[in-house]
């Protein structure tokens, strides 16, 4: 094929990126968008297959089978409460990708005709330095949030003192490195390598002292790594197609980034530099917790029957304990007495951006009912009873009153201004952030302990009953 | 490389405008699905892999397709998935 019809063809290509994007950010549009973008792939990968340079199609067919069949594999078996670790997971595919191919470059031919025709292009080598860079960060990083996330054993929170100074140390280090592969292409492909080993430990080590809460924040960044990434290699290979595509995803990464450093009053540079704190409790528990008062499934039902507005948040909590199942179940017979049900969402409520909504869409809830929190918020002080199912800090009044607090100035769901609030969780442990929830001890407050899926359950059966 | 670089920066402001605005229902299909076409450098590593370009960066080549494609195939599977439960209900 000849070289213009190729580019047309990306173009091409790259329009239907942008269009099936476009069609993921409505509810309406969303599954053609996505087929569009697979479309957009499809066509793209059997041009470069048709490229003129490409001669081992044999080859590629069987990578393209194995990493194909994989794929399917794990997207059609994994439990959609695990669906973050799976992002994370083909997401450092994605990264470390990004290394092989800006590592084959520096093997390759081409490379070695440049270099011994005395031709320096600089530009093309930091390109490779940067897709080397971002996409070793990404490869590591998204590993250890995947290791987090799937929670095995033998990766612990670490952070010992001096972990920021370190940090900083690899960064400057693998950029040094990174700034020997342009200076010295003749040891190009030593520093390559050298340089992507100090940037997986920089990875590991970033995303290795970040605590489930900031998960989200996580996750969305690394997304736009791999994007940036992808763009990079697109710089090396002198390929539009890869830097549009890449770079789109860099920018959706980066914006949920925001809203999510946004939904827990974070900045985005302390997320950017691995430097995000964990708290410490200023009050003791014992006085938080002198007026706790507990309920029954029963009293629960109880006092269900007499609710006209019945708002539930849920947490990570009802992913674990698996209970969105239950909580369909419950919402419909609530429904069925006409009590109005709604769902309040925080923004970095489970383990990635809109992880709830998933979760709850899986229980063929209808999404009309999931609420954001400004627009649930602004309906709390009529609600009768809200429902806190395995949700901690994103409820946690702390955020509004102790300017001291780690998660001060937090948006939260303000369950607090409502008639009653049941709290449903295992004990009284404090969340992600390490903090104590004065919440639980409010005057209108009632803690239902046991596990999530069967404290609604049994409410369920009560209120049925009744 | 200015050329490539004003494709860059247009495509970063393209993906800004596209994406501000989406509702946090689909939060997490749209990073899967972006995530997917983040695999777009199965592209790169099939010409790395697939040309007359010596045995290592063949073998390395191979490797990334094996990546990549998981990358991409996969999430778009899984991102079908998720968006096919938003769909089943009006």
């Amino acid at each position: 094929m000849k070289p213009d019809l190729i580019d047309l063809i990306y173009l091409v290509a790259a329009i239907l990126f942008v269009i099936g994007l476009k069609g993921l950010t409505k509810p309406r549009t969303a599954v053609r968008g996505n087929l569009i973008g697979a479309l957009a792939m499809f066509i793209a990968v059997v041009v470069t297959m048709l490229h003129q340079d490409v001669i081992s199609v044999t080859g590629l067919l069987v990578a393209i089978a194995i990493g194909s069949a994989a794929g399917v594999v794990l997207a059609l078996k994994i439990e959609m409460t695990a669906m973050p670790q799976l992002v994370a997971l083909f997401n450092g595919l994605g990264g470390g990708a990004s290394v092989l191919v800006a590592g084959a470059y520096l093997a390759g031919n081409e490379f070695a005709a440049r270099l011994a025709s005395g031709d320096h292009f600089s530009d093309v080598l930091t390109a490779t330095a940067a897709s080397g860079l971002i996409g070793a960060i990404t490869l590591s990083g998204s590993l250890v949030a995947f290791a987090k996330l799937q929670e095995l054993k033998f990766i612990k929170d670490v952070s010992f003192p001096g972990q920021k100074i370190l940090n900083l140390v690899l960064a400057l280090a693998s950029i040094g490195v990174g700034v020997l592969v342009v200076q010295q292409p003749g040891h190009a492909n030593l520093w390559y390598w050298l340089m992507a080993a100090l940037a997986t430990g920089l990875g590991i080590l970033l995303v290795i002292s970040i605590g489930g809460a900031d998960m989200p924040v996580v996750i969305a960044l690394l997304n736009s790594y791999s994007g940036l990434a992808a763009s990079a290699t697109g710089f090396v290979l002198n390929n539009n197609l890869l830097i549009i595509a890449g770079s789109l995803v860099g920018a959706s990464g980066l914006i949920l980034t925001r809203i999510m450093c946004d939904a827990m009053n974070r900045s985005l540079w302390a997320v950017l530099f691995g430097t995000m704190q964990s708290g410490g409790s200023s009050q003791s528990d014992d006085d938080v917790y002198a007026n706790v008062k507990s309920t029954s499934a029963d009293e629960v039902a109880m006092m269900l029957e007499v609710a006209q507005t019945v708002v539930i948040v849920p947490g990570y909590g009802m992913a674990v304990a698996q209970a969105q199942h239950a909580v369909r179940d419950l919402t419909n017979k609530l429904l069925e007495k006409d009590i109005d049900v709604q769902f309040g969402i925080h923004p970095v409520a489970g383990r990635m951006p809109g992880h709830m909504n998933v979760l709850l869409a899986e229980a063929d809830i209808d999404y009309e009912r999931l609420k954001e929190m400004e627009e649930v918020n602004s309906m709390m002080d009529q609600v009768d009873v809200a429902i806190v199912l395995g949700a901690n800090d994103v409820v946690n009044p702390l955020a509004r009153t102790d300017p001291n607090s780690p998660i001060a100035g937090m948006p939260i769901i303000d369950v607090d201004k409502a008639r009653t609030v049941v709290v449903v969780k295992r004990s009284l442990s404090p969340g992600f952030a390490g903090i104590a929830n004065p919440l639980f001890a409010a005057d209108n407050a009632l803690m239902l302990f046991g596990d999530g899926k069967q404290a609604i359950t049994e409410i369920t059966k009560a209120f049925d009953e009744s | 490389m200015i050329l490539l670089l004003t494709v860059f920066a247009l495509a970063v402001f393209l993906g800004v405008e596209i994406i501000t605005k989406i509702p946090p229902t689909l939060h997490t299909p749209l990073m899967s699905g972006s995530n997917a076409i983040s695999g777009i450098t199965l592209v790169g590593a099939i010409l790395a892999a697939g040309g007359n370009n010596g045995t290592l960066a063949s073998v390395l080549g191979f490797s990334a397709v094996v990546c990549a494609t998981m990358n991409v195939v996969g999430g778009f599977v899984v991102t079908n998935r998720m968006l096919a439960m938003f769909k089943s209900r009006k």
